[in-house]
């Protein structure tokens, strides 16, 4: 399996390689003989479906795992890495898919633990820590504090940690799993650019990303997997996302947004002037039943915080929410949830999942109750409702017994969303719904909203994907800094006018 | 609303069928983790059979009898311990209110309550210290460890005041025949506490293992915010091993106060050890969210058939101390040899292990 002759022209050695990986993973065959190249001053993309093995190339590329056969190649020599320090010493920057911040330790501590500058007599330099990390936060246009500490993060600030800690050394290679996965356009553009300076200073980029345009946008070359296969590297130049799309499922798909005209019932969800001092302040919506609505808004703007004290897992301190008329009394998940309300969040590492319990039982775990009769559980009912909604959502795995921690990053999301549609809620609030799922999957997830919208359900659909916020809402809301600055109909929501009340240069015009 | 799955073969995926269910490394290493219970299990009859083989006496009706019922406190306090330890909870304060449990017996006796009247004030005890405990943990929200540290001085202070150095001792006969390893179950060498902590695992198994309330303990053990955004009442659950903790730890007092005919301020001294030494040998994770009531079973029971031979064959009680601690580590030590063993070999069947490598066990496991 060799990879085609590069585009023009006489060519740099690549300064990574992979040469006929396989790797597994019990009975998973993760990786086979997969080569890749790297070229410094290139930007190159890495695409597959959930579980293609794109994390596992990355991890082996980072020193995490150890091929079983074939080998790495830094400047054209084998190496072997013990570890990812190994790696790192080799200049190689990895941002991987899921943050792992330590979360007592602030984020300057976070960006430079284990290699800390030193003082004399081995002292660490807090301010050269403080002070190099605050310069990196400017770099990338973000306002965060570096000597707050990690807890409580948003996905997106925890990964736009992640991306501070892999640009703060000198890095001949920058590896980025989905980093742009819970970032909306204008922290992905700021990424972006950085991006861009770095190669253009020579340093070698590998980019994946199931949001395709992002991929165009940012790279030059492509390689795709599929099953643990290689499959092709080609300049991405001529190629279309429809091409992309086929060579990663291997065959053409369907509609993108599949969105079904529903006829609108009554409201379902009421949220009241809810408010949550400092965080966000007199909020109020309606929900109906048969609606999707998206809550868009930049980072940071208090979306997530809305979705949890509506869920009942924050205290409000002002303000009420009904469903079905009826309030919800504040600060009770458990009272949400024999409502009819489900809440699919962001953080499925720390709250979506028991990453040490088996697939059948993290779906189990939200319905419990009905899972038996006087308290009993059976075993039989779990894994049957594991199984079908395996089937509905075309998860991908060995067994339901094994832990939801050894799936792709795509799948666990598969099992956060059947955990809750399990519950059979009256109102759905999905935060970033489709995280780091593929492409063909992602169409399958729009598609079953929207079935189940057309069913009666009340959707509430926070996303950073302004595609998909475009492509599925009924009406968008907007939030800036807390408040809620807009409510745009589907028929005028736009780019533009979604961009324009996110980022707060004209408020109201658009309500 | 009509949300359940369709039938299956209504979306059948293309080619996403699971894979076939062989078992590769990965799963060797799981399911032996797995079953580090049964071998505990296993481990506890071969020391049960040699011990019938090797040591005289060992096997008569009034020594097994005498074996079970001394270390019953334990094994009762063994079956909340083990629900705390798996919801990523501990209490050490546990022997503690044994202590104070026997010390109000006593108080109370030599004040001339009736012993009908003594039990529920004693059992009353248990539950508010297992509330003071639970609150402490749960609405204060410091870590258990830290709460009953303090908690372990506190109701051994409190049983010395309530009964000072003294020993209550002349406690009826009647009341005393109900715990002692002379008076068992006609035709058999179970005592009544063996038969009730019998009866009470049975029912500590079925809830941990087959109810709801399990589930949810092991996903608090294992992850606790998760455990919450899945709509478990956490803070309730916790509170309420605790209180039951509290409980059979002053039910555990009332028993030893008659086994043994005496009420006494330090009884039970270090129990805490034994009981979470056995739970862990039975391996119950400490970090939470894994583990299996037979387990902690076959841990306590390993510990009390040792401590009984080793007795009839006069080994010292110091060695004895020393036994139980290289089992324990053993027990912690063994399960992740036995990983690292099974993964290497994996490697090396892998075939074409780049040199270097093959001294060492994965980072990934
Ligand atoms: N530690 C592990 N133990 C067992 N199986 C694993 C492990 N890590 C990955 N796998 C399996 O290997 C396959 C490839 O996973 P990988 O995470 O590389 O996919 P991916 O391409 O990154 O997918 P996604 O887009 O969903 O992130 C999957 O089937 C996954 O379940
Ligand atoms: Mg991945």
């Amino acid at each position: 399996m060799n990879e085609p002759v590069p585009e023009t022209g006489p060519r740099p050695a690549p300064v990574l390689a992979l040469k006929d990986v396989s790797k597994s993973f019990g009975a998973v065959r993760a990786l086979r003989d997969v080569s890749l190249q790297l070229f410094p001053g290139e930007a190159h993309a890495l695409a597959g479906e959930n579980g293609a093995g794109k994390s596992t190339l990355i991890k082996t590329l980072a020193g995490v795992h150890r091929p079983d056969s074939g080998e790495v190649l830094v400047d054209g020599e084998p190496v072997v890495f013990h570890g990812p320090a190994d790696a790192r010493d080799a200049g190689i920057a990895v941002i991987y898919q899921e943050p792992t911040l330590f979360p007592d330790l602030s984020i300057a501590e976070n960006i430079f633990m284990g290699r800390q500058p030193r003082r004399s007599l081995g002292r660490i330099d807090r301010r050269a820590v403080r002070e190099t990390t605050a310069a990196l936060m400017k770099r990338l246009g973000v306002e965060l504090d570096p000597d707050r500490s990690a807890r409580g993060l948003s996905i997106a600030d925890q990964q736009i940690v992640e991306i501070a800690k892999a640009l703060s050394f000198e890095a001949r290679v920058l590896i980025m799993d989905e980093p742009t996965a819970a970032l909306t356009g204008s922290e992905t553009a700021r990424l972006f650019s950085v991006v861009r300076t770095l190669r253009a200073e020579g340093a070698a980029v590998l980019f994946i990303s199931h949001r395709l345009e992002e991929i165009f946008e940012l790279c030059r070359r492509v390689t795709i997997l599929r099953d643990g296969r290689w499959i092709s590297s080609r300049p991405l130049a001529g190629l279309t996302e429809d091409d992309l799309v086929r060579a990663m499922v291997g065959r053409d798909l369907g509609e993108l947004y599949p969105k079904q005209g529903t006829d609108v019932g009554e409201t379902a969800l009421s949220v009241r002037r809810l408010t949550r001092e400092g965080v966000f302040r007199d909020v109020c919506f309606d929900v109906r039943r048969g609606e999707i609505v998206a809550l868009a808004g930049l980072v940071g703007a208090g979306r997530s915080e809305v979705a949890q004290a509506v869920f009942g897992v924050d205290r409000a301190d002002a303000g009420e929410v009904l469903v079905n008329g009826r309030a919800l009394p504040g600060g009770s998940p458990t009272a949400a949830m024999a409502a009819g309300l489900a809440l699919v969040p962001e953080d499925r590492r720390q709250r979506g999942l028991v990453m040490d319990m088996s697939i059948e039982r993290n779906i189990a775990l939200t319905g419990l109750g009905r899972l038996g009769r006087c308290g009993l559980v059976r075993r039989a009912l779990e894994r049957g409702r594991a199984a079908d909604w395996a089937v509905r959502l075309q998860l991908k795995y060995n067994r339901l017994a094994d832990p939801v921690g050894v799936l792709s990053g795509g799948n666990q999301q598969k099992v956060v969303l059947a955990k809750w549609l399990a519950t059979e809620p009256v109102v759905l609030i999905v935060d970033e719904p489709t995280r780091g799922i593929d492409v063909g999957t992602k169409a399958e997830v729009h598609r079953l909203l929207s079935s189940l919208a057309a069913e009666g359900l009340a959707v509430l659909m926070i996303s950073s994907d302004l595609p998909e916020v475009l492509g599925m809402a009924d009406r968008v809301l907007v939030m800036h800094e807390g408040r809620l600055t807009a409510e745009i109909p589907r028929s005028e929501a736009t780019e533009e006018s979604v961009m324009t009340a996110a980022t707060g240069r004209d408020t109201k015009a658009a309500a | 609303m009509a949300m359940a799955p369709e039938t299956p073969n209504a979306r059948r995926p293309r080619d996403r069928a699971p894979a076939p269910r062989t078992a590769g490394a990965g799963d060797t290493v799981r399911d032996l983790a797995l079953r580090w219970d049964t071998a505990v299990g296993a481990l506890l009859v071969a020391v049960f059979v040699v011990g019938l083989g090797s040591t005289d006496g060992f096997a008569s009706g009034e020594n097994l009898a005498f074996a079970f019922n001394d270390i019953v406190e334990v094994a009762l306090i063994a079956l909340p311990m083990t629900l705390l330890v798996v919801a990523g909870q501990v209490d050490l304060s546990v022997a503690s209110m044994l202590g104070l449990g026997s010390a109000l017996t006593g108080a109370l006796w030599n004040a001339g309550w009736a012993f009908e009247l003594i039990v529920p004030v004693v059992l009353l005890t248990g539950v508010a210290g297992g509330l003071l405990n639970g609150w402490l943990v749960t609405r204060v929200g410091l870590p258990s460890l830290a709460v009953t540290i303090g908690t372990l001085a506190l109701y051994r202070g409190l049983a010395s005041v309530v009964l000072g150095s003294d020993a209550v001792t002349d406690f009826p006969r009647v009341y005393a025949d109900w715990a002692v390893d002379t008076s068992t179950v006609p035709g058999t060498f179970l005592t009544y506490p063996v038969v009730l902590f019998l009866v009470l695992a049975a029912a500590t198994a079925v809830l941990l293992h087959s109810t709801a309330f399990g589930r949810s303990l092991f996903a608090i053990g294992a992850q606790e915010e998760a455990a919450y955004f899945a709509g478990i009442r956490v803070k309730r659950f916790k509170l309420i091993l605790f209180v039951v903790t509290g409980l059979l730890s002053a039910f555990a007092g009332i028993v030893f106060t008659l086994r043994y005919g005496s009420a006494r301020a330090d009884n039970g001294i270090g129990f805490e050890m034994l009981v979470i030494a056995s739970v862990l040998l039975g391996g119950v994770d400490f970090d939470g969210g894994k583990g299996t009531l037979f387990g902690a079973v076959a841990g306590v029971l390993l510990i009390g058939v040792l401590k009984n031979l080793l007795t009839l064959n006069d080994v010292p009680n110091e060695v004895q101390v020393i036994v139980t601690g290289l089992l324990l580590v053993a027990s912690v030590l063994t399960p992740r040899v036995v990983a690292a063993v099974v993964e290497r070999r994996h490697r090396r069947e892998a075939g074409a292990l780049p040199t270097g490598l093959a001294g060492r066990t994965g980072s990934e496991s």
